[in-house]
């Protein structure tokens, strides 16, 4: 079953009460930065520590991903630590074309080797943060092999865009991004992360926020607080009817299959592959909220 | 001597006091105590010029026995004030039984080192009043007692007050008193009435006197000897410090969201229920949370106890609660419901938490919800010494709400900062473990063994459940295994259960 | 001399809760010298001196004279910041050799 990734959770990775609390609040994924909420002088501590961390303390099943600096700029340094302290998956920042995931691949590689990690088994993620890279979103998600998915980051897109964000209106301004990246993600089968809700008082927009981006059809979104995650994680809930659904599509199936039959059906209705996949999504979707899934 | 909770007791005080056999071991009857009544005639005024007259017109004296509340909490200027002017007049070997102790109080150290205070019994002992006992300045042990087991203590005779200086927000001169109106209100008079009620002399201090009589009446004009007015008895701001801040912790939302689960979950969760909750951090936000899912189920509390606060008031305001009942309102808007609205009920810290009387609210609660500073692997919880073995909290009513309620629960962190709250043996019991029925943290809860019932009710909860000894293996693990704290042998606190026996001791610390 | 050398004052670490700061400087020839002040100093004192050493032991640095106020770190904290500062005292700022860092794990 493919990873749920509802919510991204930021973590700043110079703070050491965060790191060693990031695993209580039930994000899907936690992902450490060494970016841009660090300062240009505390790069190298803030490594240190998020490498102790991650060799200290159990995050159990939940992804760690880790925003690196740009290659330039401390991320070959980043790689080095993170791919050695077994991070799950690297973020790019501000990637802008597919060579940008190359390069810092080719890092990767380098470092899994070093240090005697299976290659290919760090995953990566590419934040596309700028027009270039919201232009080029289809090439960069077909890059690599190691992409689990992509994600858009508004704030510099939005500037670059000569705009700001209006949360107030929709987001209409940062639309033909979403759009854009959820598309490339789902063309080059990868998960679509949407970008941070920053007002960290306000859950009632976050929440409508969360369900347009649904809509859409992302996987989920970063969050910047942790009292913003039962908040995504809820919108992300299926109802009791469609897990209902869910379950009946599952169990026509089983019922055919037993039966030896090719067609199935349900209420009358032919079953094909998309309605089983939604089903199976809505089941994981529902298991991950916690809600008990009768057998049979 | 070892008492049931297993702690050694030195002999003097063992015999002296008697040591704790069990949280409803003692049922004495005893005949209560009363207070010297020296009567007023007609024409006769009660209203002095100063506090300095007042303490003259009483007749304090070396060795006497003094009181204050702490309604004003971090804003109050009464005892600071009374006890400079005690300390110009030179009387000394005052044994001092405050409610409780603030930081704010700290000028007491001084007078502690001149000998004009030579004794103290109180609720708790804040910052650097406490290091300074917990450091032996004072050669005979401070007495903890809570809130419950002082209004025992005088009631029975074990504390007789010879004069109470009780601030008051508004007072007439003729000594009707209430808490609720005037410029520094504290609410509820709770832990007053007590004081005004059982000591020999009692003078009102207030700054904002009002034509006769001044009603409604907390404290009543019988009861009062003197009426002192002075420019400011307290600071608003400092009244309700600390208390009410809604956390915006994580960490803390997410244990007060668990500690909720666990009420929803339990069988007392319906109808006209009763709960109380502590004041800050995880234990406020519980409040919170339960308001949420009592909307939602279509819940009413029967009544809130307290340790009142604003959202308490919300909640009885919104038709969640029926009543409250108030010992002590912990801000401004808890101290104004109390003024405007009936459902909203002053009681005495006696009707609150008296285990010894003809029976305490106390005894009628479901709920409460406590935090605390360690709690042990046999449930006992400390909430008095700090991870630096030295006194700088309170008893409180701590141990009375959890021997009264039906489900007594336990908020906390696994560790602070690195010091792990749910340890082998807790610093200082003040609560027994058999009163502790749920230790709530951040990654789940363990039930008392004792509380299968509990065990069972919550087991399809969704709520992580573990044995106390792994809770306190996963925050060993977290913080390391601490190092015991290293004591001397002087004891420097007793601290009694509020039944009167000793359930533990405080030695001075080792520098 | 081995491969970290306190050539200067290098320091790491905040005054936050649950971290720790230290400096550290050159102590020519007169060992290890900690001057610590913690929150926690009567129950953990000993063991975050302890980590501290260690952490020195591994990096080959026999003489430095420490400055640390800790706010109630974990050994972890304690680790990163130590070996953060002795990297900054020593100069390092690239090419950092992780492996050997991760030999260093107490």
């Amino acid at each position: 079953m493919e990873r749920l990734r509802r919510t991204m959770m930021f973590v700043p990775a110079s703070n050491p009460g965060m790191l060693r609390d990031a695993i209580l609040y039930g994000a899907d994924s936690i992902m450490f930065d060494l970016e841009d909420s660090i300062s240009l002088r505390e790069k190298d501590t803030s490594r240190f520590l998020l490498y102790q961390a991650l060799k200290t303390f159990d995050y159990s099943s939940t992804e760690t991903v880790v925003r690196i600096n740009s290659l330039d700029a401390g991320g070959v340094e980043d790689i080095h630590a993170m791919v050695r302290a077994g991070i799950d998956c690297i973020r790019l920042p501000k990637t802008t074309c597919a060579q940008d995931v190359l390069d810092a691949e080719s890092v990767i590689l380098e470092a899994e080797k070093k240090c005697g990690r299976e290659v290919g088994s760090t995953k990566m993620l590419a934040a596309i943060e700028d027009p270039m890279g919201v232009l080029n979103a289809l090439s960069i998600a077909q890059s690599s092999k190691r992409l689990i998915g992509i994600a858009l980051g508004s704030e510099d897109y939005v500037t670059a865009m000569k705009t700001r964000r209006y949360s107030d209106r929709n987001s209409e301004e940062i639309f033909f991004a979403r759009s854009m990246i959820v598309h490339a993600a789902r063309a080059a089968g990868i998960a679509a992360l949407d970008t941070v809700f920053s007002d960290v008082n306000d859950m009632e927009t976050l929440r409508k926020e969360t369900e347009f981006i649904k809509q859409l059809g992302f996987d989920g979104k970063s969050v910047i607080n942790p009292r913003q995650i039962p908040v995504v994680n809820k919108v992300y809930t299926p109802t009791e009817k469609e897990i209902s659904n869910a379950l009946d599509v599952i169990h026509a199936i089983e019922e055919a299959n037993r039966r030896g039959s090719g067609v199935i059906a349900l209420n009358g209705k032919m079953i094909d592959k998309p309605i089983v996949e939604r089903a199976e999504r809505i089941l994981a979707l529902a298991k991950a909220a916690g809600i008990k899934i009768p057998e049979n | 001597m070892k008492n049931t909770v297993g702690r050694d007791i030195p002999q003097e005080y063992a015999e002296k006091y008697g040591v704790f056999e069990g949280q409803y071991a003692k049922k004495t009857s005893y005949q209560r105590a009363s207070g010297k009544v020296t009567p007023v005639h007609p024409g006769e005024s009660k209203l002095v010029g100063s506090i300095r007259e007042a303490i003259e017109k009483c007749g304090l004296k070396d060795g006497m026995t003094i009181s204050f509340h702490h309604h004003f909490r971090e804003g109050d200027y009464v005892l600071n004030m009374v006890m400079d002017e005690i300390a110009k007049m030179g009387i000394k070997n005052l044994y001092l039984a405050p409610s409780s102790i603030a930081n704010v109080h700290e000028p007491l150290i001084e007078h502690i080192k001149n000998g004009v205070v030579t004794g103290i019994t109180s609720s708790g002992l804040r910052d650097k009043v406490g290091l300074a006992i917990s450091q032996g300045i004072m050669k005979n042990p401070v007495i903890i007692r809570s809130h419950g087991g002082r209004a025992r203590a005088i009631e029975t005779g074990a504390l007789h007050i010879d004069v109470a200086f009780l601030g008051v927000p508004s007072a007439d001169e003729y000594g009707n008193a209430n808490g609720s109106h005037g410029n520094a209100i504290c609410g509820s008079l709770g832990y007053a009435k007590v004081d005004a009620e059982y000591a020999d002399k009692v003078v009102l201090i207030t700054d904002n006197l009002v034509p006769y009589p001044n009603t409604p009446i907390s404290i009543p004009q019988n009861l009062v000897d003197y009426v002192v007015k002075v420019d400011a008895i307290g600071d608003p701001n400092g009244i309700a410090k600390g208390a009410t801040r809604f956390t915006s912790n994580p960490k803390e939302l997410l244990i007060a969201e668990i500690g909720s689960k666990v009420i929803v979950n339990s069988p007392y969760f319906k109808n006209g229920f009763s709960f109380q909750s502590g004041s800050g951090g995880s234990t406020l936000a519980v409040a919170r949370f339960l308001a949420e899912e009592m909307r939602e189920r279509g819940i009413k509390a029967g009544f809130i106890l307290g340790g009142i606060t604003s959202n308490m008031v919300e909640m009885l305001e919104e038709g969640l609660a029926e009543k409250i009942i108030d010992t002590q309102s912990f801000d401004r808007g808890a101290a104004e419901s109390l003024a405007r609205n009936e459902n909203h009920y002053e009681i005495s810290a006696s009707f609150y938490a008296n285990p010894g009387n003809k029976g305490a609210a106390v005894n009628n609660l479901d709920v409460v919800v406590l935090s605390a500073l360690e709690v042990d692997t046999d449930f006992n919880v400390n909430v008095l010494t700090g991870s630096d073995g030295a006194i700088r909290g309170a008893s409180g009513g701590h141990c009375d709400t959890a021997a009264g309620a039906k489900l007594s629960m336990i908020l906390t962190p696994l560790v602070r900062g690195r010091i792990p709250t749910i340890v082998e043996k807790v610093n200082t019991v003040i609560t027994p473990g058999e009163g502790i029925d749920v230790v709530v943290t951040e990654i789940g809860i363990a039930i008392n063994p004792r509380r299968q019932d509990l065990i069972d009710a919550l087991k399809d909860s969704g709520i992580p459940q573990f044995t106390i000894e792994e809770l306190k293996e996963k925050a060993y693990k977290i913080a390391g295994t601490p190092d015991p704290i290293e004591y001397e042998d002087q004891v420097v606190a007793l601290v009694e259960y509020r039944d009167g026996s000793i359930i533990d001791v405080v030695r001075k610390i080792k520098e | 001399m081995g491969k970290y050398e306190i050539k200067g004052q290098g320091i790491a670490g905040t005054l936050e809760s649950s971290d720790i700061q230290i400096i550290i400087d050159q102590n020519p020839g007169a060992g290890i010298e900690i001057s610590l002040k913690s929150d926690v100093e009567k129950q953990y004192g000993r063991q975050i001196r302890a980590t501290i050493e260690k952490t020195l032991k591994k990096m080959g640095i026999t003489d430095a004279k420490l400055i640390v106020v800790d706010k109630g770190a974990l050994d972890c904290t304690i680790v990163a910041r130590t070996i953060a500062a002795v990297h900054r005292a020593a100069g390092i700022t690239e090419k950092y050799d992780w492996e050997e860092i991760d030999s260093w794990n107490v």
